[in-house]
Formats: C-alpha cells, structure tokens, sequence
C-alpha cells in the first residue's frame, strides 16, 4: 500500500468537506478520483501531499500513510513529502522562465548545482514526459511561450524532474485540447510502471480509460471506491450508477 | 389646430435647443478639463525650455565636455573654473550608496509585508511606511545631523559628515518607494507559481525567492529606478550631512558635494558666468532625471509586452 487514508474527516472552518475518508492507493497504480463538483475530490487530493496546510481554515482528523508514515506526524517534513509526492494543477502553471530553468527549479532547490548534472535531469525529465522531442531546440524559450498542452506536459516533466514517487494531477486535462488531452494519457499510463499516480478528473471516459481504481465522491463522502472495470460496468450503489450514466441532477 | 400645431413646432424647437446647449456644455467641460492637463505638460517644457537655455552660456564658453569631465570648481577664481565632475561622482556615490542600503531593506520589507505579516499588524506596517513617505526632507537631514554624523565620528572615522552618513539619509528616503512598488508587484504574482513551487517540495523562502521575485522583477527594478530618482534630486538632507566640500571623496568616511548641494550653496551669491553655471549643474541633474526617467518606461513597457510579468 503506497497510500493508506484512515477514518479522515476534513474541515474548513465549521464546512465539513470531507467524511469519513478511507482509501487505499497500491503503487504503480492509476487510482481515479470522480464525482460532481464540489465535493471534495481535489480536497482529498491536496490533503495527500500537505497543500492544504496553505489554508488557514483547514483542520483534518484521522490518519494519512505514506509507506506506513503519518504524513501529519511530528516526524513528517513536509517539503520532502511533497517532493516524494509531485502534484500537476488543473490549469498549466510554468514559472515565469525558461522552459529549462521550469524543469531545473526543482533540483536546484534541492541542492543540484552542477551544469552537467541538471542538463541530464532536465533532458531525462522532458522525454518521461514526452515532449523532449518538441522542446528540445526551445529549452531557453520562455515557458509561456509554448502552447498550453505542451506548459502542461511541461509540468509533469518538472514534477518528475524532482524524482517523486507518487504523481498527483488535479484534472490535468480540463483546460486541454482533445489530442493533448489524448497526449497525457498516454503519458499517464505509461509512467504507471514507475510511479503511483492518482489523478482527479470530471472526464468519465479518462477515469475508465486509464484508471485501475476509481473512488466516486459525493458530498464529502466516498460513495464506492474500486476496480475501475468493475465501478463502470457493475457499480454496487444506485448513485453511482446514476452519475455514471449520466443522470446525475 | 394652427396654434396646436405652432405650439408643437416651438417645443421640438425648444428640444432641439436645449440638446444644443448640452452639447456645447460638453464640449466645453473637455476643453476645460484638456485645458488642465495641457497646464501639465506645458509646466514640463517650460522648465526644459528655460533651463537649458539658462545652461547654453556655460556650455557654449566652456564646452559641454570639459563642463562634465573637468574636476576644477573654481568660480570666484580669476579666470573663473567651472568643472563639475567632483560633483556629477559625489551624485553617484551617494546615490549608490542610498541603493545598497535601501533596496535590499526595501525589497526584504516589501517581502514580509507582502507574504509573512499576519494581517492584523499590516495597516500599522502601512501607515508607518506611508509616514516614512511624507516626512519632510529637512526632518530627515537633522535625523542625519543628529544621529548618523555623530555616530560616524565616534565610532568608525572621520568628522562624521560624509558619503556614508548621506547614503544612510538617503537610503531611509528611497524606502518607501521601494517597498510600495515592489510590495504591489510582489503580490501581483499568480498565487499558482507559488503553489507551483511549494509542490515540488521549495520551502516558503525557495518559493518567494526563486520564483516570486524573479516574477515580480520589472515591477521591483521599476520602484528602484524611482527611488535613484528621488535619491539624485535630493537637496536638503543632503546638504545637512554630507560636509559639500569640493573634492573628489577617497573613502566613504570623507565629506562630498552633490550637483544639488552645488546648487543651493551658491545660488544667493552668484552672479554671471557662474551663476550660468549654476543653472548649467542644474541642467546636468535634470538630464539624469529624464534617462532615469526613460529607464523606466523601458521597464514599463517591457513589463506590458510580458503580460505584466516577468
Ligand atoms: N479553501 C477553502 N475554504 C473553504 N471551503 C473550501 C475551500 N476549498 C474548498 N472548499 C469547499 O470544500 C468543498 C469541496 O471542494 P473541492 O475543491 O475539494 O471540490 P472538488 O470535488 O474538487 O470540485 P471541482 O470538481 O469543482 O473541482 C466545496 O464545497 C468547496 O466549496
Ligand atoms: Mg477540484
């Protein structure tokens, strides 16, 4: 088990966003988080690698495991949890700078410094994520420069630039176009062997595509959570049926 | 019928009028108000109109050149000398300095202010960053006399009227322009690259520094330049520490002469050729202001072209 979540609930404030939480993420899996917006998908997700610390308001009770480590213990530093833990956001977010400095900002803050060891990892990086080839005459170009399929593709190259162990993507797709969105895919599905990922999207199709489990949320809750083939084609719980099928209200 | 129909073709007359005279109102409240700001910039052309006139005597007799690059200031000498390049040097030095003390403060202040200060300390931070902005430059030059001159003399070197003494005056000015506009700029960063760079694991000051401020520096440099601005003109606090002795300073201990201490020095005797010359330094400082002056729209408009980033 790479990720374990025990009885968790999650609060901003007195809004109760999360209930009651138990999920299991077994490595070198794609583990799929759906459901309508709003309740409480990407909350789950930044709990995973401490982002919600940045809200004031927050408060979470029960457990979180990584590799059998309590991620809020006191022994836990989160600045190495979250470079164990990548995370891809929902819109494209490239610093403000080269398309090689993107990739490098990760291992120069941990210490890199030499030339030559940062010209391997950026290379390394760009072709895990597939995209070296369209890149790789452009690493001094301005990350904002490149389209907003590449920016993304982009960001996971950083994100691996870092050595994680899991990746976690908060719809990476959302704002993409078809053949990018089809690109990530791909892309997901063939860093599995390497990584564990665990990836939100609103897109049915992606979930059932590359996912091997899928956990349906509702209002703060995990309504159904397992094999993919099986969530899709056999769901257990009448709502999730209807949310599959589309008619959800 | 005919007095109905009299009496309708007055009122759309009437209408007709009175959209008229609106119109003119209108048309009047624009010029008044173009009027107003033409007042702005004919003030800026009046100015460069008569002080490089005023300045054309020195220049044409002495040549532009030797004006700025001869290190003799000898006005009431016969024949008189006129030089300013002590001068011109003593501007740059103690604006130099004024920026090594006040734009790593400034920058770091506009730092916490911006990510660190919890919310309830922040309008007090303001306010005295605003109160530090309106204190006249008299006020800071006794500070100066008061405090930093004799702490020089006392325990580093020298009389304590010095480039050091009116670096750290000017240093204190420049600071509040530095810090509003790189606060403004700093926060004006997408949160998203900040988040960026928290999940791959930076610490809060990775974040801020080697991504937060690379983002935010044209609007940073822009507060600098500002600050060089109101550092190179300074006059009164200046004068109050710096010692204006007319030679070229060895070290930061020894005493300087600005081009605006020059100025206001000499102006309530001189008469003539070095009265034009006066005029001439005040012409050279004026130049300094306007290439600081273009930097800036550089900047500016570097800054637009990036989408107001990087
Ligand atoms: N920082 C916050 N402060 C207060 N409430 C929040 C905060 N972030 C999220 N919430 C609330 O928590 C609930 C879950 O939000 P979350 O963003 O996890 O939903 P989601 O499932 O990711 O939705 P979407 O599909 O629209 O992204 C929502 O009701 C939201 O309003
Ligand atoms: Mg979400």
């Amino acid at each position: 088990m790479k990720i374990k979540v025990e009885d968790m609930n999650l609060y901003y404030d007195t809004f109760q966003a999360l209930i009651n939480v138990n999920l299991d993420v077994v490595e070198n899996e794609i583990t799929a988080f759906i459901g309508p917006s709003g309740c409480g998908k990407s909350t789950l997700l930044k709990s995973l690698n401490r982002m919600n610390d940045l809200v004031e308001s927050c408060r979470i009770t029960g457990k979180i495991l990584f590799d059998g480590e309590d991620i809020y213990g006191k022994k836990m530093n989160v600045n190495v949890l979250r470079k164990r833990m990548g995370m891809v956001f929902q819109k494209p977010n490239p610093f403000p700078m080269s398309v090689y400095d993107n990739i490098a900002y990760g291992p120069r803050t941990h210490g890199i410094k030499k030339k030559r060891e940062l010209d391997r990892i950026v290379e390394e990086s760009l072709k895990n994520a597939a995209i070296w080839d369209e890149l790789k005459d452009r690493l001094k170009k301005s990350a904002l420069a490149i389209s907003g399929g590449q920016q993304q593709r982009l960001c996971i190259a950083r994100a691996l630039a870092v050595k994680p162990e899991v990746i976690l993507l908060d719809e990476p797709t959302s704002a993409l176009d078809p053949i990018s969105t089809t690109k990530i895919e791909d892309l997901l599905t063939e860093l599995k062997d390497r990584y564990t990922i665990v990836i939100v999207t609103h897109n049915m199709g992606q979930a059932a595509r590359i996912s091997d489990k899928t956990a349906f949320f509702l209002h703060g809750e995990i309504v159904e959570f397992g094999k993919t083939i099986e969530l899709f084609s056999r769901p257990k719980d009448k709502k999730t049926e209807d949310y599959i099928t589309g008619r959800f209200g | 019928m005919t007095d109905a129909k009299e009496e309708k073709k007055d009122k759309t007359d009437n209408g007709e009028k009175e959209i008229r005279i609106a119109a003119i109102k209108e048309r009047g409240a624009e010029y008044f108000f173009l009027l107003c700001s033409l007042m702005s910039i004919g003030a800026v052309l009046l100015i460069c109109f008569f002080i490089f006139r005023g300045a054309w005597p020195t220049i044409k007799s002495v040549g532009l050149w030797h004006f700025l690059t001869f290190d003799k200031w000898k006005p009431t000498d016969v024949p008189p000398l006129f030089g300013i390049f002590n001068m011109i040097a003593g501007s740059v030095y103690v604006t130099l300095g004024a920026c090594v003390i006040g734009v790593p403060v400034g920058i770091f202040s506009a730092v916490y202010m911006a990510k660190y200060c919890p919310y309830r300390i922040y309008p007090v931070m303001t306010q005295f960053v605003s109160l530090l902005a309106g204190i006249p430059s008299i006020i800071y030059g006794f500070f100066g006399m008061m405090l930093i001159v004799p702490f020089i003399a006392e325990y580093m070197s020298g009389n304590g009227n010095s480039v050091l003494a009116a670096s750290v005056v000017l240093g204190i000015m420049i600071l509040p322009t530095v810090i509003k506009v790189s606060e403004v700029s700093i926060r004006a960063v997408p949160k998203a690259y900040f988040e960026g760079a928290l999940a791959l694991g930076a610490t809060k000051e990775q974040a801020i520094f080697f991504v937060g401020i690379p983002a935010a520096k044209s609007g940073i440099l822009a507060g600098i330049i500002l600050g060089i601005g109101r550092a190179i003109g300074e006059t009164m606090a200046v004068v109050m520490v710096a010692g204006n002795s007319n030679i070229l300073p060895k070290s930061v201990f020894k005493s300087v002469r600005t081009l605006t201490a020059n100025i206001v020095l000499e102006m309530g005797y001189a008469s003539d050729a070095h009265y034009d010359a006066i005029v001439a330094t005040g012409a050279v400082l004026f130049l300094f202001i306007l290439l600081l002056n273009m930097v800036l729209n550089f900047i500016n408009r570097d800054a637009n072209a990036a989408g107001g980033l990087s």
